[in-house]
């Protein structure tokens, strides 16, 4: 159905890779172009990502890769004045064409925030809202299970387990940002986008949700947005670099940071700029 | 060196010396400003308490009112009528109540003000055929009315003797209560000097007490007998009025703000009607009483003086403010937590309902009861529709004739009676700003009661 399928591009797929990532091409973007009003915010990105890979999108500050993460679950939908252009696929599926659902987009794609962002309700609620949305659990026994796995698989339920009808509000910043992953997992989506999530926490936190990246890697692919270049060497599998509104190169993690192709990657990782 | 870092020294020296030379401006602004604030609240909280306390005074001895305490003789010599029919076996109910009614009018031509008359003069002895007019400007011509339906209810009364109570009339009361100067001329007196005689005599023995009336709750408007008129027929109409605008001004207005603030495209047409809807807000009350007696009177007919009227203009007034403060709410509420419901998978009206509308409720509910109580004291319009009309009965659907209450208050403020008619107008004023404190009462309640702790 796409075409682009076809089209060759630098992937960076080399030895480096570890072995949880497939060859399998999950999504595939496609001359992608966003507009906010008349201003052209990307300037056309072609970019795979690869089944249960880890890719870290890089780059100063307004370079848009956020926005671009956010095109992969059409969450910029919601900004009054975005128009995007191209072709953005999902299993060779375009998620801009008229006949597809974005409710079902993003059940398939969730998103983790930059500032962690849970309902006021309990903490119960925050995890089994998206299930109960979509009709995944038919009893509560069920939703319990759902409610408790996907706690475990974000390494908060021993922290939680005794509270579940508190609200997740009251916990402390870093467990907040693990009940956000927890209640994106509950909806068991293929692709999980993160938009900077540690960007608001202290370090032990930061530690904690990158060990966590590196566990769900084993089940989802993971696209994720960071400022910090160091986080995104020690979690990615492959990294692309923006810099003004086009992806610069996408390569293998260790290519990026160790022989970079670009000079403005090499200025970049080198602190030059940014 | 040293040279350098005496100098570096002193630059510093003169730098703290500059920065607290101003800081002695700065603090003076500071508690002048503070001063400035804390002098606006205390005149604001003053000219409330003085509102207040100047209508306490005057309204609260009004629910008190000059009160006989008669023994009524139920003389079978002036009553002179056959027992209340009872319903026979076989008698069909409508044959029963024009038999009932017949009798209820015979009951009605008989001549109560005798009965009171003997009442009074038992107490006073007897009096000259002149002085009739005199003693019968004692109590309020209402109570021949209230005797009657007393014996219409319990016909067992015939040939009986029953201490009563019954309200002086308006003039006896202002009279006792001061509200005239005792020194005027008698043509300058309400009263004959016979009546006033009669009234401060009856009153120094008792017969006459300042006794707690519930006329003015349970009684409507009256001209004939100023001392028993009530706010019971415009605390109805008032009543409907609120119904009216709380069914169709509440869900009419949340739904377009949430349709406006959630749904609608930003384009020129909606920037339009943001615009009209803040100007619709501040155009002046009259104006949608106008547009009433017009539209909802002239044009499609609807019935004058009616609540349901006037309930229908005091929406059209309130929608924009409810509208407004619902868009304030759902504009507060931060859009991580839309994203958060969006980012999962939830639809746009999924979103709305499940997650901001909950978080807006209590600033939703709150400029609606406050939307609400600005329509409960609404005046202006609701003289347009024929709503200062005296009606003299509680309505009984929004569609019969009423008054409201601040109306009822314009009505008795205009009183050729002021005497009289001063405090009763206060303790109007008392009523209706008790039933908008107890709304303003329950916005909080349920402000308190809906919030969500982040």
């Amino acid at each position: 159905m796409n075409m682009a399928t076809s089209t060759p591009v630098p992937t960076g797929l080399g030895e480096s890779r570890t072995s949880k990532a497939s060859d399998r091409i999950k999504m595939q973007a496609r001359d992608v172009k966003v507009y906010y009003g008349d201003n052209e915010a990307l300037h056309g990105v072609d970019v795979d990502i690869f089944e249960n890979e880890v890719v870290a999108f890089i780059g100063p500050s307004g370079c848009g890769k956020s926005t671009f993460l956010r095109c992969l679950n059409r969450m910029n939908d919601t900004i009054p004045g975005c128009r995007v252009e191209g072709d953005v696929t999902l299993e060779g599926q375009d998620i801009y064409a008229p006949s597809l659902d974005v409710v079902l987009l993003r059940a398939q794609v969730g998103i983790v925030f930059q500032k962690p962002n849970p309902f006021p309700k309990t903490i119960y609620e925050n995890i089994a809202y998206g299930p109960r949305l979509h009709g995944l659990a038919r009893r509560r026994a069920e939703l319990d299970d759902i409610v408790e796995g996907s706690l475990r698989k974000a390494g908060l339920w021993d922290e939680v387990k005794d509270r579940l009808d508190q609200p997740g509000t009251g916990l402390s910043g870093g467990q907040q940002q693990r009940l956000c992953i927890a209640r994106t997992i509950a909806v068991q989506p293929e692709v999980i986008l993160m938009d900077e999530p540690c960007s608001a926490l202290d370090p032990i936190a930061t530690a904690k949700i990158e060990q966590l990246i590196d566990e769900l890697s084993e089940s989802y692919t993971i696209i994720m947005v960071t400022h910090n270049m160091q986080q995104a060497a020690r979690v990615a599998d492959r990294t692309a670099f923006f810099h003004m509104g086009d992806l610069v190169e996408v390569d293998s993690t260790d290519k990026i940071f160790t022989n970079p192709g670009d000079q403005r990657t090499h200025d970049y990782i080198t602190g030059r700029f940014g | 060196m040293t040279t350098d870092t005496l100098t570096i020294e002193e630059r510093s020296r003169q730098r703290l010396a500059t920065i607290e030379a101003s800081l002695a401006g700065r603090h003076a602004r500071e508690r002048r400003f503070r001063r400035m604030g804390l002098g606006a609240v205390v005149t604001g909280m003053g000219l409330v308490l003085i509102l207040f306390i100047s209508i306490l005074m005057r309204g609260v001895p009004a629910f008190w009112q000059a009160t006989f305490y008669l023994d009524v003789h139920f003389d079978p010599e002036v009553i002179q009528v056959d027992e209340k029919p009872v319903r026979e076996s076989g008698e069909s109910a409508s044959a029963f109540r024009e038999r009932e009614l017949a009798w209820m009018s015979r009951v009605g031509l008989v001549n109560w003000q005798q009965i009171i008359d003997e009442a009074l003069k038992a107490e006073l002895g007897e009096i000259e055929a002149r002085q009739t007019r005199d003693l019968r400007a004692l109590i309020t011509s209402g109570e021949r009315h209230a005797l009657r339906d007393r014996f219409i209810e319990d016909p067992s009364l015939l040939g009986e003797t029953v201490r009563l109570k019954m309200l002086a009339s308006a003039n006896v009361d202002v009279w006792l209560k001061g509200n005239i100067d005792r020194s005027l001329p008698d043509r300058q007196q309400q009263l004959s000097a016979q009546t006033r005689e009669w009234a401060d005599e009856l009153y120094a023995r008792g017969v006459i007490t300042n006794a707690f009336s519930t006329a003015l709750f349970l009684n409507t408007d009256s001209r004939s007998s100023l001392a028993s008129a009530g706010l019971a027929g415009a605390f109805m109409g008032s009543l409907f009025m609120m119904l009216v605008v709380i069914v169709l001004s509440v869900p009419i207005g949340v739904a377009s703000a949430i349709y406006l603030e959630e749904f609608a495209p930003k384009n020129r047409i909606t920037d339009l009607i943001e615009i009209n809807i803040n100007n619709l807000a501040a155009v002046p009350s009259i104006v949608f009483g106008l547009l009433g007696a017009a539209i909802f009177i002239g044009y499609l007919g609807l019935p004058l003086s009616a609540p349901l009227v006037g309930g229908l203009v005091l929406t059209l007034m309130t929608l924009p403010t409810i509208i407004i403060a619902t868009r304030a709410s759902l504009r507060s509420i931060p859009g991580s937590i839309r994203q958060a419901a969006l980012g999962i998978g939830a639809s746009r009206v999924q979103t709305v309902f499940h997650h901001v509308l909950p978080l807006a409720l209590p600033g939703i509910l709150t400029g609606s009861i406050l939307g609400v109580a600005q329509a409960l004291g609404e005046t202006a319009p609701l003289l347009l529709i024929g709503m200062n009309a005296f009606v003299a009965n509680v309505p009984g659907t929004p569609l019969e004739q009423s008054t409201a209450l601040p109306v009822q208050i314009y009505l008795w403020q205009g009183n050729e009676l002021r005497n009289f008619f001063e405090a009763r107008t206060s303790a109007a004023i008392i009523v209706l700003l008790g039933l908008m404190l107890s709304l303003n009462a329950l916005a909080i309640w349920l402000r308190k009661r809906f919030e969500t702790r982040w």
